[in-house]
C-alpha cells in the first residue's frame, strides 16, 4: 500500500472515467484502491481535472466512510459491527483484536489497521470479518488470531 | 473425456469465506475433474456445500473444508460413494426441498456467468416475450402480478414503472439499489452472484417497458466478489448480444454500469443513492418529486431492488397469474427470507408470503446455533422492531407485521439467544443511526448521539424516571421530526427493547 503518489498516473486514473463529474465517488474509490487513501495532494488534483471545487471534493470524501484521508496499514482488518454478527459474538471478538494488536478500533500496528463495517452479507455464517477484500465467516478468536498472523509482524 | 466427472464448488462470499476457493483448487487438480463454479444454493449453513454429478443426481457434501477432500476422495465420493459429509441428491435437502423457488430457482443450479447455461434454464424467455408483446403488455403484467418493492418499502413494482413510462423524457434511467445495507440480509448478494444474469434480464425488461436506455446497478463496496462476478457476467451478456446496441435484433437498445457505493448506509435509501450515483455525498432529497419523475440527474428514473428486478424475469415467462397464486392478501409471491446471526441452519428460505416467523426459525433454522432459548428476533433490519420469543407467531405478511408495529424489509432475520443484552442492542440502534445519519435533519443527528448518553445513563442507575422518560421523549422527536427511517424508524429497535425487555436496562 505503500506506493507513493504520481500525478501522472492519478492522472491517468481520474481519465478513465471520462473526466465526469458525476463519477467523483467511483474515481476516488480508484485512487483509494491505489494509494491506501486520499491526499490532500489527491483532492486538488481530481479538483481540477473534474473541474469542481476542493470543497466539494472535500465534502465527498468526509461523508464516506469508504475514502480515509491518513494512510493505513499494510493491511486492512475489518470486524463486522452489525446485529447479525453481535448475535454471535463480534463484540468479544473486537475487543480480543483490540488487545492482540494492542489498538483501539480505527487503530493501526505496522501490518494492521483495525477497523469496524456494518455488514459483509455474511450474516448467517457470523460473525464475519474482511481483511482486504477477502472474506472470513465463522470467525472466533483463535481463527482471528491466525489471520492477523498471516499479516505479517 | 467421457469419465470426466463435473463437481460444482460454489464461487458464492459464505462459501469462499469459508474456503471453497481452496477446495476448488484442489478438486481441480484431480485428474479428470471438471470443476464448475455455481453460485450458492442458500443453504449458507452447508457451506461450502460441493455437489458431484453422478448420472441424473447431483449428489451433496458439506459443509467440506479442504482437509476433507483425501477422505471424501478415498471414499469414492467423485462417484457418489458414503461419507459422513454426504448429503444425498441437492435436490432431496428438506431446507431446499421445502422453499418455493421463484426468483432464485437458478440460484446454485447453474454456471452464473454461462449464458448458454442460463438460456438452457429459460434464460432470457421473459425478455424475448416482452421484446414480442410490447411495453404495454410489460407493465400490465407486471401490475397483474402484484409485486412490490422488495427493498424494504414495499411500493406496488408496476404502478412505479408506469408512472416513469408515463413521464415524457429524452433520457430515463433503470436503477437497481444494490446497497443491502440491512444487517441480516443477503438475498441480493447471493442473487447477484449466483444468477446475475437474471437481474440483467430483468433490468433490460424494466428499461423496455418503460423506455429507458441505461441502467445502473448501485453495489455496496462492502462486497468485492459480487462486483467480480456482475463485471463478468455483464461482459458475457454484452459478447453474446444481449446487452448494449440492438438486443438480438429487437431494435432496443440497454446497457448497464456498475457503480460503487462508498459503504454509507444511507445511501440504501433511494434519493441518497441516486445522489451517491451523481458522485455527491449520499444526502436525502425532500419529496417530491419522486424519482420516477425527477430522479437520476433530474430525469424520469426507476429505482427497484434486486430482488424485485430478478422477480421480473419468471413472471415476464410464466405469466403474471402463476405468481399472483403464491402469497396471501396483498402480499403477492415469494420472498427470500434470510436467517441470519444465533440460527443453527442459516441462510436464505424463499417461501411465499404467509408462514410464521416460527416456522423459519424452528423448523428452517433448526433453534440457535448455540442451543440456548430464543430471546429476541430483530426482522427487517437495523430500523426494525425487536420481538419477543412469544411474537413470533405473526405470519409473515407486510400488513400483519405492520399491524404488530413490525416491518418485513428486506426479509433478515436475526436471531439472539437468551445471552442478548437488549440495552446494549437499544444502545446500538442509536450509535448506528449516529454514525450513518446524513446530517441533514437535526432530530437523527443529534437526537441519536443524545440516544446513546441517555441509555448510558439509564444502564448505570442515574436518575432512572427521568432519563427513560426522556428517552421516549427523544424518541418520539425523532419519529415526528426525521425526513426519511434513518432517523424515523431507529426508535422502533430502542422502544421496542425497553418495552419488551426493561430488566435489561436494570441490572
Ligand atoms: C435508511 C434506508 C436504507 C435503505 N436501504 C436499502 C437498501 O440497501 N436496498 C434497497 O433495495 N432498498 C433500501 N431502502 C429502500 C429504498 O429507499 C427504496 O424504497 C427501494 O430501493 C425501492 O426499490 P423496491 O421498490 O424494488 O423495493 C432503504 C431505505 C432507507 C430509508
Ligand atoms: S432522518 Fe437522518 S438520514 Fe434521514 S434525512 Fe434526516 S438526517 Fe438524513
Ligand atoms: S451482520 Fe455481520 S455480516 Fe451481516
Amino acid at each position: 500500500m505503500a506506493i507513493k503518489y504520481d500525478k501522472i498516473i492519478a492522472s491517468e486514473i481520474i481519465s478513465q472515467f471520462g473526466g465526469r463529474p458525476e463519477m467523483l465517488v467511483q474515481v476516488l474509490h480508484a485512487l483509494v484502491e491505489r494509494y491506501g487513501y486520499i491526499s490532500d495532494e489527491a483532492i486538488r488534483q481530481v479538483a481540477t481535472e473534474l473541474n469542481i471545487s476542493r470543497a466539494e471534493v472535500h465534502g465527498v470524501v468526509s461523508f464516506y466512510h469508504d475514502f480515509r484521508t491518513s494512510p493505513p496499514a499494510k493491511h486492512i482488518l475489518k470486524i463486522c459491527q452489525a446485529e447479525a454478527c453481535q448475535a454471535m459474538g463480534s463484540r468479544q471478538l473486537t475487543a480480543h483484536a483490540e488487545s492482540k494488536l494492542g489498538v483501539q478500533m480505527h487503530g493501526s500496528t505496522d501490518n494492521v489497521t483495525l477497523e469496524p463495517v456494518y455488514c459483509l452479507g455474511n450474516c448467517a455464517c457470523s460473525p464475519a470479518v474482511i481483511i482486504d477484500d477477502k472474506v472470513y465467516g465463522r470467525v472466533d478468536a483463535n481463527k482471528l488470531d491466525k489471520l492477523i498472523d498471516e499479516c505479517g509482524v | 473425456m467421457s469419465n470426466q466427472v463435473t463437481v460444482f464448488v460454489p464461487r458464492e462470499t459464505s462459501a469462499v469465506s469459508l474456503g471453497a476457493h481452496d477446495v476448488a483448487e484442489k478438486l481441480a487438480a484431480v485428474e479428470n475433474v471438471n470443476v464448475v463454479r455455481n453460485g450458492s444454493w442458500g443453504a449458507s449453513w452447508l457451506e461450502p456445500l460441493v455437489e458431484v454429478v453422478v448420472g441424473d443426481d447431483r449428489i451433496a457434501y458439506g459443509p467440506v473444508e479442504v482437509g476433507d477432500l483425501d477422505s471424501l476422495l478415498e471414499a469414492g465420493f467423485l462417484t457418489g460413494g458414503k461419507h459422513p459429509l454426504c448429503l444425498g441428491p441437492i435436490s432431496e435437502i428438506p431446507y431446499l426441498k421445502n422453499q418455493e423457488r421463484w426468483t432464485f430457482w437458478r440460484c446454485g443450479l447453474i454456471d452464473p456467468i454461462s449464458i448458454a447455461d442460463f438460456q438452457a434454464h429459460k434464460g432470457f424467455a421473459g425478455l424475448q416475450k416482452a421484446f414480442e408483446k410490447g411495453p404495454e403488455y410489460v407493465l400490465d403484467q407486471i401490475k397483474t402480478s402484484g409485486l412490490r418493492g422488495r427493498g424494504g418499502a414495499g411500493f406496488p413494482t408496476g404502478i412505479k414503472w408506469q408512472t416513469v413510462a408515463d413521464t415524457e423524457g429524452e433520457q430515463k434511467y433503470i436503477t437497481c439499489n444494490a446497497d443491502e445495507g440491512d444487517s441480516g440480509t443477503f438475498s441480493d448478494r447471493l442473487l447477484m452472484e449466483g444468477d446475475p444474469l437474471n437481474l440483467i434480464e430483468g433490468m433490460i425488461i424494466a428499461g423496455f417497458a418503460v423506455g429507458a436506455s441505461k441502467g445502473y446497478i448501485y453495489l455496496r463496496s462492502e462486497y468485492p466478489l459480487t462486483r467480480r462476478v456482475l463485471t463478468k457476467a455483464l461482459l458475457a451478456a454484452r459478447d453474446s448480444g444481449w446487452l448494449g446496441q440492438d438486443i438480438q435484433g429487437s431494435g432496443f437498445d440497454f446497457d448497464i454500469d456498475i457503480h460503487i457505493g462508498g459503504g454509507s448506509y444511507v445511501c440504501g435509501e433511494e434519493t441518497a443513492m441516486l445522489e451517491s450515483l451523481e458522485g455527491k455525498a449520499g444526502v436525502i432529497r425532500y419529496k417530491p418529486p419522486l424519482p420516477a419523475i425527477e430522479g437520476l440527474f433530474g430525469k424520469p428514473t426507476v429505482v427497484n431492488n434486486v430482488v424485485t428486478l430478478g422477480s421480473v424475469p419468471l413472471i415476464m415467462a410464466l405469466g403474471a397469474e402463476k405468481y399472483a397464486e403464491f402469497g396471501v392478501g396483498r402480499s403477492k409471491g415469494t420472498l427470500a427470507f434470510q436467517l441470519a446471526g444465533n440460527i443453527k441452519r442459516g441462510g436464505m428460505v424463499e417461501k411465499a408470503f404467509g408462514l410464521t416467523l416460527r416456522e423459519l426459525i424452528e423448523d428452517f433454522g433448526g433453534g440457535t446455533a448455540t442451543g440456548r432459548p430464543v430471546r429476541a428476533v430483530q426482522v427487517g433490519g437495523p430500523l426494525g422492531a425487536y420481538l419477543t420469543a412469544e411474537q413470533l407467531d405473526t405470519p409473515l405478511d407486510y400488513e400483519a407485521f405492520a399491524e404488530m408495529g413490525g416491518m418485513i424489509g428486506h426479509g433478515g432475520i436475526v436471531v439472539f439467544d437468551d445471552t442478548v443484552d437488549m440495552a446494549a442492542q437499544a444502545r446500538f440502534a442509536m450509535e448506528f443511526c449516529a454514525i450513518e445519519s446524513c446530517g441533514k435533519c437535526t432530530p437523527c443527528r443529534i437526537g441519536s448521539v443524545r440516544g446513546v448518553e441517555v441509555i448510558d445513563r439509564i444502564v448505570s442507575n442515574e436518575d432512572r424516571e427521568e432519563n427513560i422518560t426522556l428517552l421516549n421523549d427523544l424518541c418520539d422527536t425523532m419519529i415526528d421530526g426525521s425526513l426519511c427511517a434513518m432517523g424515523g424508524m431507529t426508535p422502533f429497535p430502542v422502544r421496542s427493547a425497553l418495552e419488551s425487555f426493561p430488566e435489561d436496562f436494570n441490572k
